[in-house]
């Protein structure tokens, strides 16, 4: 037996080996690879893989691993804000996608209840193909590859309902109703209703509370015996505790798994238990795409060639549609909605345990469910060669005038700049040379590009929406930057600002006197005219260069910008109560303007500070003098 | 009758302060006392003389709180004398606008008094090198009073700078509340590392 699992692991590795990399090579990503190379060893191909529903069974581990995985990388918080689109998204891609291919079903003259069966069944999509091909294409951070991965989620809870109303559906007598289904455990059944709802939350409860209390003693403790291999076995153990926890109480291990990664998500063993996990989840999951592909038996393919095509098809455009369909209805950006659309269109790993659980129950007669097997395991082949177009296809969409979808972000900092064009980057070049963590939206794909070369952290987005701000931190933030070019975009912001995050110090570019006039009273914390400082500073040089000396130069234009700045202030605050003595004042400043430069002349204050003065001085001692001479002639 | 001070800090590094942080600290808060950070309200140097003016003669007493910098002040410091201290306002025969207020330096230096002595490095007593103020105070009318020197700043623990504010603190509070004395006092020497 030893040998025999060596062999067939020999032969699985040799097929991952050598497909992989040749499948990366010609663009056609590792999933592909995987199932091709499953083919070719599997019993239609080579013949060198023996049993490959056992070693998917076990293979399927690495699905769990996958979402524990997933789970470390969300906080608790971030969970929570995607509760919308996991049960909005979520609930209606499951529901509408189940509905649609019970009414092909019925078309097709079946039973009602078998083809409601296949909706549901087919309904779920692949997560271990979807997140794989985004992680790949480092998708998983966008709008599209959350939304993917919020419907995902909800489909792994509802693979538990559906587990309980499948039985429901029966056509014929049950095959074997005493064996028990690929998740549930044989003791829950046994309990009343209400006590397996209560075995169901208390198993969430142990899941959340132990990785809440007692995991990261134990892992400390752990950690403190330095045995790299021994953290690794706990990391492993804690993953198959969950597994097997969850599969006592009926619950999908995904989930569990999932569960416990969010729990540990801000523990300081975080990237500790990544690294340990990770290459056994690549591993596992190579495994499972090998087993599937090494499991599609093309001998029932090749009796109906195209009736397995068509369904193929069938199935993909049926699941890329619905999803389409309601991305376009909740206005999402369109390279977007494409992404969730196709990266979703395949049939998921829970359909093979839930065909073979609708046998049992004899919702469906073997041949069907046997039918469904490759179409699944077909449409799964499917994804990685749509994804081939993905790219030039979003790339059209995206230019075609809807802006692309927007970068998530991690908050990293106290301070948000909105606009990172000329001016936005000498207040951020400044802020990040004192060492500010300073987090950077701006929504020119360009300069984001040129700016992340060097090292930048640039995030592509409308700062004027509020849950983009909130992903940026500004709701932690000390300061928002407003530094945007164009005065509609620098108003729609400070105003978002002022509502969403009134905490944070709002510091706003303005176009000329009147737009500063504006966003004082829009309520921003301090306004600078963007081209005020510029304007001086060639004044002075002006200045200079007609024979004024540069310290007077220089502090004549100090002492403008002072004056300046005080009639701005001054004006703002009239101009508020709209009773005619803004446009009085207006003319008072321009006259006390005037009536400034005057006394700057006659007292030479605007070059010669009166402490510098000699004048009065000289005109005093020669009083002196002339006092001491007539005292001495007298 | 309550005495009004003003007292004028002069430190270009705050965060890197600790003796004259601690003497800040000390000051803040106490009724009838004005503290004014002018490298704070001067990031440019720009002095706005006509505020400064009205602050002094607002005020009573006025102190110069800063480290000593090469046996004198910081530069803003200097520059707040050079403008706010006008002819015709602070001196000469109009200027008697500071007439009678009563002006106290308060400074923190690195170096014992030892090496304030005429056997150590310094040679002169920092009351010598506060020569040019007590020369300014007089010119300009003002009472010249005993100054408040905190020596060997580098060696002073927490324990003793927290007593030496809270003399400083005492120090201000007694010139509030008592018409500062007419009589010279000897100088009020801290001293470092005790």
């Amino acid at each position: 037996m030893g040998g025999g699992l060596l062999a067939e692991a020999f032969v699985y590795l040799c097929a991952a080996v050598a497909a992989v990399p040749i499948a990366r090579r010609l663009g056609l990503g590792s999933v592909l690879g995987y199932l091709l190379a499953g083919v070719a060893i599997g019993p239609h191909g080579l013949r060198l893989a023996g049993e490959p529903e056992r070693v998917m069974h076990f293979a399927e581990f690495g699905v769990v691993m996958m979402l524990f995985l997933v789970g470390l990388e969300l906080r608790p918080a971030r969970l929570w804000a995607m509760r919308g689109p996991v049960l909005g998204a979520g609930g209606l891609q499951v529901g509408l996608t189940a509905l649609a291919i019970a009414g092909i079903g019925l078309a097709f003259g079946f039973d009602w209840r078998m083809a409601l069966a296949a909706g549901l069944i087919l309904a779920m999509s692949s997560t271990a193909i979807a997140l794989q091909i985004l992680a790949e294409r480092g998708l998983l951070r966008t709008g599209g590859g959350e939304t993917s991965f919020a419907v995902l989620l909800f489909q792994d809870v509802a693979v538990i309902p559906i587990l309980t109303v499948l039985p429901l559906l029966a056509v014929a007598p049950a095959a074997g109703a005493e064996a028990a289904h690929g998740h549930g455990g044989g003791w829950i059944d046994s309990l009343p209703p209400w006590g397996q709802a209560l075995a169901v939350l208390g198993a969430v409860a142990a899941v959340v509370l132990g990785g809440r209390l007692l995991t990261r003693p134990a892992f400390r403790m752990i950690a403190e015996t330095r045995l790299r291999e021994i953290f690794t076995a706990s990391a492993l153990l804690l993953v198959v505790g969950i597994t097997l926890l969850m599969q006592a109480v009926g619950l999908s291990p995904a989930l569990g798994a999932f569960l416990a990664g969010v729990v540990l998500a801000d523990s300081e063993f975080r990237h500790e238990l990544e690294s340990d996990i990770e290459p056994f989840k690549g591993l596992l999951l190579g495994l499972f795409f090998l087993s599937v592909g090494a499991g599609i038996d093309f001998a029932q393919v090749a009796e109906a060639p195209l009736t397995v095509a068509g369904l193929v098809l069938l199935l993909v455009a049926v699941k890329a549609a619905v999803l389409a369909g309601l991305g376009l209805a909740a206005r999402r950006p369109r390279p977007e909605v494409l992404l969730t659309a196709m990266v979703l269109s395949q049939g998921g790993e829970f359909a093979f345990v839930l065909l073979a659980f609708s046998v049992q129950n004899g919702v469906m007669p073997p041949a069907e469910a046997s039918l469904l097997v490759s179409v699944v395991a077909l449409s799964m082949a499917v994804t990685p060669l749509l994804m081939l177009g993905h790219g030039r296809l979003a790339d059209r969409l995206a230019s075609a005038a809807l802006p692309p979808e927007p970068d998530a972000i991690e908050p990293q900092g106290s301070v948000v700049i909105a606009g990172f064009g000329r001016f936005g980057q000498i207040v951020g070049r400044l802020l990040l040379a004192q060492g500010h963590a300073v987090t950077v939206l701006d929504h020119d794909m360009e300069t984001i590009e040129q700016l992340r070369r060097f090292g930048f952290r640039v995030f592509y987005g409308d700062a004027s929406r509020p849950e983009l701000l909130h992903a940026a931190g500004a709701g932690e933030a000390a300061l928002v930057v407003v530094a945007t070019d164009a005065k509609e975009t620098t108003d729609s912001i400070v105003g978002t600002v002022r509502r969403h995050f009134p905490q944070a110090q709002l510091l706003a570019r303005a176009t000329d006197r009147v737009h500063a006039y504006e966003l004082m009273e829009a309520g921003a914390h301090l306004v600078v005219r963007e081209t005020f400082g510029s304007a001086l500073e060639m004044g002075v040089e002006a200045l200079r260069r007609l024979g004024m000396p540069a310290y007077e130069a220089e502090r004549a234009g100090r002492i403008f910008r002072r004056h300046d700045l005080r009639v701005l202030e001054r004006l703002a605050a009239l101009r508020g109560s709209d009773d005619g003595s803004y446009s009085l004042a207006m003319r008072e400043a321009s006259e006390q303007l005037v009536a400034v430069l005057e006394r700057d002349r006659a007292r030479g204050r605007t070059a010669l500070d009166d402490g510098w003065d000699t004048g009065s001085l000289v005109e005093e001692a020669r009083q002196r003098a002339a006092e001491r001479d007539a005292a001495a002639s007298g | 009758m309550t005495q009004r001070i003003l007292v004028l800090l002069a430190h270009p590094a705050r965060r890197r302060s600790r003796a004259n942080a601690a003497l800040r600290r000390a000051a803040e808060g106490i009724a009838d006392v004005t503290l004014h950070d002018l490298y704070e309200a001067y990031p440019d140097f720009l002095i706005d003389v006509d505020r400064e003016q009205a602050l002094l003669l607002r005020h009573d007493v006025i102190v110069f709180q800063h480290p000593v910098y090469w046996y004198s002040c910081p530069a803003i410091l200097k520059e707040w004398q050079d403008l706010v201290l006008e002819h015709g306002f602070a001196y000469g025969r109009a200027g008697t606008a500071l007439a009678g207020k009563a002006l106290l330096s308060a400074v923190t230096a690195g170096g014992s008094e030892p090496a304030y002595g005429p056997e150590g490095l310094n040679r002169h007593s920092l009351v010598e090198f506060l020569r040019p103020f007590e020369a300014t105070a007089r010119l300009c009318r003002m009472r010249w009073l005993p100054p408040f020197i905190l020596h060997g700043t580098h060696l002073l623990d927490e324990a003793a700078l927290a007593r030496h504010a809270t003399a400083y603190r005492a120090l201000l509070e007694g010139l509030r509340d008592g018409p500062a004395g007419a009589r010279p006092a000897p100088p009020q020497h801290a001293h470092g590392g005790a």
